[in-house]
């Protein structure tokens, strides 16, 4: 294989000579610039990636996507006041005739309390759920959002919306974003790996998790988020046909590299070398990737931090210990995706089961990414779409209720690399219907993400359709400040 | 390099020749990127009483305001733009340093220095001007004079000092036309026919020949439904079935029948509101129904109505009048001159549907009303189709794009930038809209479509950007050629096959792809066509080769989608709803062309969106063409492929008798239409005799890899192992990926 480990040098150095060539020739046509930087790979744009605009809080990020949208107030947003008020209607002058979903529009809006306890946890006395009994043992690690709003009322747009900043398709996701804005930090494995836990326990409905939510958009799709597989291949395609040992793989990418090697000689085409280099990775990532989703490794002890669920394939908790090793091996941004939060009725019996499949997981992770140094530049995100309404859907029973979707304010939190741990930031009012303090929009929390990547998101643009698009899009947005460390 | 770099520049981007500002060509980009935003057609976000998109006006480029004058023509130092994009003072210097645009670059400066210094003359933006017809530029090369495209691309090489390049030789030739013309590659029958036939005609007799397959409807149409976002499912929710496979029948047959492009697109859009529509006209009138669309129970159902109605508008500019009219749905268009009352006007065109804005759950047999039965061309097949509401819904501007916050209501027209619309009594209908859209004089629709037909030949449109020909646009890079293009194919009648044909006949279509690295550094998109085309096949087209190649094709045309293998669980990860798992289909239906594929918007099949095929939510006009590990991930281990390979190794092993070198040419010809040279031939055969030794070793593997023989005895199976993985060798080459 030594021959391909030289095309491979060769292809870097042609990256090289690119960059070189990018930098050496401001002043000449943009269109000219940016052509002759397509030489080395199809792949690069009319546009440069901006790279670090500041030093980074956080090198990468591991996003837990609660799809399905979990109620923040049963979850998060502590409400005493609400007890007494349960079963009465809703104030109009705190709902003001907002619109609602297809599901409770024309109905009565009946105050719902929760039905679970909260108590102050850790140093920092935190308000947390009776649910979360291990994320409450790092509850001084959490900066909670409570204030954090959206603009979509159903789950497609939303989730659209929460993952690449606009609620119709056809924008980059976060994930690729950042894949085309710092390129990739390791050689062997994607920088963007996606992961769906395969079951959970909300026995609810579930909506489909489009693959546009890790999607490219209109940047090059090499910044697409791979999806891994619960079932087969961790990634598509990876494993040799019955029949194809790794020996006749070598010989046959051998074969090919020297006739695609004679090919360019011929024809001159640059791209070919791209071609033989990316085939290489192909070959490396037939170990790599099975090696980063092989558990033997793992320690009895750091197993048990996540739970027993992390024995069963394509589990939450399993997806959280694959997370963490994805980030041990430099994987940019890491995406989780747990579905089952769509609690239109019945949501304490579902919740009880929602909270079961995450809490210990999450604990695990965030105390094995500590313990490992690692939690120190790893941003790790808590969010679903949006939150629930604090009025039932249908009568309220004191152990049977369901909650319909609710923009205006939902609880997100973050943790670690450049996150003030133990801290609640924003207020929403008594009802949790409308923020009240300090509104923390999508678009800031993108801003704010970004932003502890080292990357100011006015100046991450790609041109396209005559705009310089951003992930925060044309209106105002802000990095909130103050939950930075 | 430099050198060849600052001439491609000059050609793409600006010119420094003292003699040669092109207003359109050099100032306009810039004044986009970097003025419009505060000094644009935007009122609300002008500055400083100053709009450059136009020179009069009391706050025109040529104003003076507070003592100072923005342009001056001839008088650099009176033109507080050339103080202000030189200044070195942070505070006076523009754009300004926060708001994140780059500062004008030494080139740049020069070029607004030679415009003002000539007069600083604004032109109406060329594609918003309708064609002109223009003496062909003269040629020295007498051979490059004869056709309507090769004096305009030889012009420009001439003026660069560039040759083009030779004609490729006759297999390169054969399998660039075959594969452009059907998106397969052409048989050895084929190929010995065409090398065999020395006639002076022999090329255009074989571009005729192919014109006339069927395979050439399927091929076409494929880049159709790629723009207009033809899909399987509803692309939103649940996603549930909806089908479209009559409209893909149509579109076959409509461009098999070459019918006109003007009807082609009139049938589209307005089918429904002929006379006495055909079935065709109602067919093709569903494209305003391949929207995404979401399943009842928790959007509201005026929501979806908005959703539909932008999505079919946005459809609309995309397709037809290649410019991003969608971004004034909230606000003006920031670089176009479409006010946001033109987009609703616009919209209001499509407001108008007679039909529920959401679907069950998963309607029978994918169809949802308003529907037609169709008697004559497949009998008792349904299609869905477009239908006006008896009394026209009143559409108003939306303000900030915001379905319940209707403002001023609109009455439907045309923007003011563009042609008007045919002055008539009543109201205008979408069928005047259609009308307008393929009146000769319209400066946008032949341009837009004969671009795109180019792109498809060549890689790159002549305008680049073929979704935008708008402001924010790429300037092209023939322009008189463009405009030569789409007059002509106005003046044929909208001759889609002439068309075609004028492309692939060409001298410039005609050249070898091989060159000097140094060229493909200088040029590596290939805009000046100093060389002959060189791209990756779009992914449909490699995995019909590999289906022809293993003799299992199934050229069954037309019908309902169908389900190849794919791997498990894809389906399982996003459903919410039955079916959770797919399903592939039985028999030789899973080797139909991909053309055929079920496409389901939530998770389209990743061996054609590995390759860079887009989910068909939205219009695409032009895919990106990338190179990743995953491909070469797909090619060495897609099991389907790799199962072909091993047909195809069987298959060549049958036709050739025992002698390794003969088989080992007809294998390599048959995959890439060449015919190996003796060193290539001796390496593969040495390859061979590796992997033959590899599992001759390895009884497993061998076993392992040929299932189907077992009966056999092991000698025949470490044959059969060995000849799979060497075609499976040369499927994995550029020479079998590439179109060159």
């Amino acid at each position: 294989m030594t021959d391909f480990i030289k095309s491979f040098q060769q292809f870097c150095d042609l990256q090289n000579r690119r960059q070189f060539i990018t930098q050496a020739g401001i002043g000449l046509g943009a269109a000219a610039i940016s052509s002759l930087a397509q030489s080395a790979s199809a792949t690069a744009s009319a546009t440069t990636p901006a790279g670090h605009h500041h030093p980074p809080k956080a090198k990468r990020v591991i996003f837990l996507f609660m799809a399905g949208a979990p109620s923040q107030l049963d979850l998060f947003d502590y409400k005493p006041g609400l007890e007494k008020l349960h079963g009465q209607p809703l104030p109009k002058e705190i709902s003001k005739g907002q619109r609602v979903t297809a599901m409770t529009r024309g109905k009565k809006q009946v105050i719902c309390a929760s039905a679970f306890k909260f108590s102050k946890q850790g140093q920092s006395g935190l308000d947390m759920c009776e649910l979360l009994p291990h994320l409450s043992t790092v509850a001084d690690d959490l900066c909670l959002i409570k204030s954090t709003h959206t603009d979509a009322i159903n789950h497609d747009p939303a989730k659209t919306f929460f993952c690449t900043g606009a609620e119709t398709p056809g924008r980059p996701s976060m994930g690729a974003w950042l894949s085309y804005g710092l390129g990739s930090m390791n050689k062997d494995l994607p920088e963007f790996i996606v992961l769906t836990s395969a079951f959970w326990s909300g026995k609810v409905n579930v909506q489909a998790l489009y693959s546009r939510l890790w999607g490219t958009g209109f940047l090059p799709s090499k910044h697409q988020g791979i999806a891994f597989q619960s079932v087969g291949d961790p990634v598509l395609f990876l494993s040799n046909p019955a029949g194809v040992g790794r020996k006749a793989r070598s010989k046959m990418l051998e074969l090919v590299a020297r006739i695609n090697r004679k090919q360019q000689q011929l024809t001159g085409d640059p791209e070919i070398q791209t071609s033989i280099a990316q085939q290489e990775m192909a070959f490396r990532m037939q170990t790599s990737v099975p090696e980063l989703t092989d558990l033997r490794n793992e320690s009895k002890s750091t197993l048990e931090m996540y739970g027993p669920e992390v024995q069963k394939v394509g589990s939450f908790a399993r997806n959280c210990l694959l997370a963490r090793r994805m980030a041990e091996s430099d994987v940019r941004f890491i995406q989780l995706f747990h579905r089952g939060w769509d609690h239109h009725s019945n949501l304490p019996t579902h919740m009880r089961g929602q909270a079961r499949d995450v809490d210990q997981p999450i604990a695990g992770l965030l105390k094995d990414l500590k313990q490992r140094g690692l939690l120190d530049d790893t941003l790790v995100v808590f969010a679903g779409e949006f939150g629930r309404t604090a009025f039932a859907q249908g009568n309220p029973k004191p152990n049977n209720y369901g909650r319909d979707h609710h923009p205006r304010c939902f609880t997100t939190w973050m943790a670690g690399g450049g996150i003030k741990g133990g801290i609640s930031y924003g207020e929403t009012d008594d009802f949790c219907y409308n923020v009240a303090k300090d509104p923390v929009h999508i678009r800031d929390f993108h801003a704010t993400m970004l932003h502890l990547l080292g990357i100011d998101h006015k100046r991450l643009t790609f041109s396209h359709q005559g705009l310089d698009q951003r992930l925060t899009g044309v209106e105002p947005s802000r990095v909130v400040k103050e939950i930075l460390s | 390099m430099l050198f060849r770099l600052v001439l491609l520049s000059v050609v793409l981007s600006g010119s420094a020749n003292a003699d040669d500002i092109n207003f359109n060509r050099d100032i306009r980009p810039i004044l986009a990127d970097r003025c419009f935003q505060c000094h644009g057609p935007v009122e609300k976000n002008r500055e400083g009483n100053l709009r450059l998109d136009r020179p009069d006006g009391e706050d025109g480029a040529l104003r003076t305001y507070d003592g100072s004058t923005a342009l001056k023509p001839r008088d650099l130092k009176a033109s507080e733009i050339w103080n202000r994009i030189t200044t070195i003072d942070e505070d006076k210097q523009m754009p300004p340093a926060d708001s994140g645009k780059q500062p004008l670059s030494v080139k740049e400066q020069a070029i607004f220095k030679q415009w003002i210094l000539q007069g600083a003359e604004y032109e109406r933006f060329w594609a918003f001007v309708s064609p002109q017809r223009m003496m062909r530029p003269v040629v020295k090369n007498a051979a490059w004079r004869k056709c309507l495209i090769d004096p305009h691309v030889m012009a420009q090489l001439e003026k660069q000092g560039l040759q083009p390049k030779p004609e490729a030789d006759k297999r390169t030739l054969i399998r660039r036309v075959t594969f452009d013309l059907t998106g397969l590659p052409p048989s050895l029958a084929e190929i010995e026919a065409f090398l065999k036939d020395d006639s002076p005609d022999a090329y255009a007799k074989l571009v005729d020949r192919l014109l006339e397959q069927k395979a050439y409807g399927e091929h076409m149409a494929r880049y159709w439904a790629d723009l207009v976002r033809l899909a399987d499912t509803n692309g939103m929710h649940k996603d549930f079935y909806r089908n479209f496979s009559t409209y893909r029948s149509w579109l076959i047959r409509a461009f098999n029948d070459n019918l006109e492009f003007d009807d082609f697109i009139k049938y589209q859009l307005a089918g429904d509101l002929y006379a006495k529509p055909s079935e065709d006209q109602l067919v093709a009138s569903g494209f305003n129904r391949l929207h995404l669309i979401i399943d009842r129970g928790t959007a509201l159902p005026e929501e979806s109505h908005h959703k539909n109605v932008l999505d079919r508008v946005e459809a609309f500019g995309t397709a037809f009048l290649g410019l991003t009219v969608q971004c004034a749905q909230c606000h003006e268009h920031k670089y176009d001159p479409i006010s946001q009352k033109e987009f609703y006007q616009l919209y209001s065109f499509f407001n108008n549907f007679d039909g529920a804005p959401e679907t069950s759950g998963g309607p029978k047999g994918g169809i949802q009303a308003p529907a037609v039965t169709l008697s004559k061309i497949a009998a008792g097949r349904t299609a869905m189709v477009m239908k006006e509401r008896a009394t026209p819904k009143p559409t108003y501007i939306l303000i900030r794009g915001s379905y319940e916050h209707p403002g001023e209501k609109v009455e439907r027209d045309t923007p003011a930038f563009l042609p008007p619309l045919k002055k008539k009594d009543g109201a205008y209908t979408r069928m005047d809209l259609a009308e307008w859209l393929v009146d000769p004089l319209h400066p946008l629709t032949a341009r837009v479509a004969v671009n795109r037909f180019w792109q498809q030949f060549f890689g790159v449109g002549i305008v680049k950007t073929s979704e935008d020909f708008g402001i924010r646009g790429e300037w092209p890079s023939h322009p008189r050629l463009l405009d030569e293009l789409a007059l002509e194919f106005v003046d044929s009648g909208w001759d889609v096959k002439t068309l075609v044909r004028t492309i692939v006949l060409s001298k410039t279509y005609r050249q070898s792809s091989d060159a000097k690295s140094q060229e493909y550094v200088s040029d590596p998109e290939n805009r000046l066509l100093a060389r002959g085309s060189r791209y990756r096949m779009d992914a449909e087209m490699i995995r019909d080769q590999i289906l022809f190649l293993s003799g299992k094709l199934n050229r069954t045309m037309y019908g309902e989608s169908v389900k190849p293998p794919q791997p498990p669980g894809l389906w399982k990860a996003v459903s919410m709803a039955a079916p959770f798992t797919y399903v592939a289909g039985k028999g030789d239906a899973i080797y139909r062309r991909s053309f055929y594929t079920y496409w389901r918007r939530a998770m389209p099949p990743p061996q054609m969106t590995i390759l860079n095929a887009p989910s068909r939510e939205f219009c695409t006009p032009r895919r990106e063409r990338t190179n990743t590990p995953l491909q070469a991930l797909l090619m060495m281990n897609e099991q389907e492929y790799f199962k072909a390979a091993k047909a195809c190794a069987a298959l060549t092993m049958k036709e050739a008798d025992n002698d390794v070198g003969k088989r080992m040419s007809l294998l390599y010809e048959k995959v890439t239409s060449h015919r190996p040279d003796a060193q290539r031939k001796q390496l593969l055969q040495k390859t061979l005799a590796e992997f033959r030794g590899l599992y001759a070793e390895d009884q497993k593997l061998t076993e392992a890899l040929t299932p189907e023989l077992a009966d056999s005895d092991f000698k025949q199976r470490v044959e059969l192992a060995a000849w799979t993985m060497m075609t499976h060798s040369l499927l994995n080459l550029e020479l079998a990926k590439v179109k060159r």
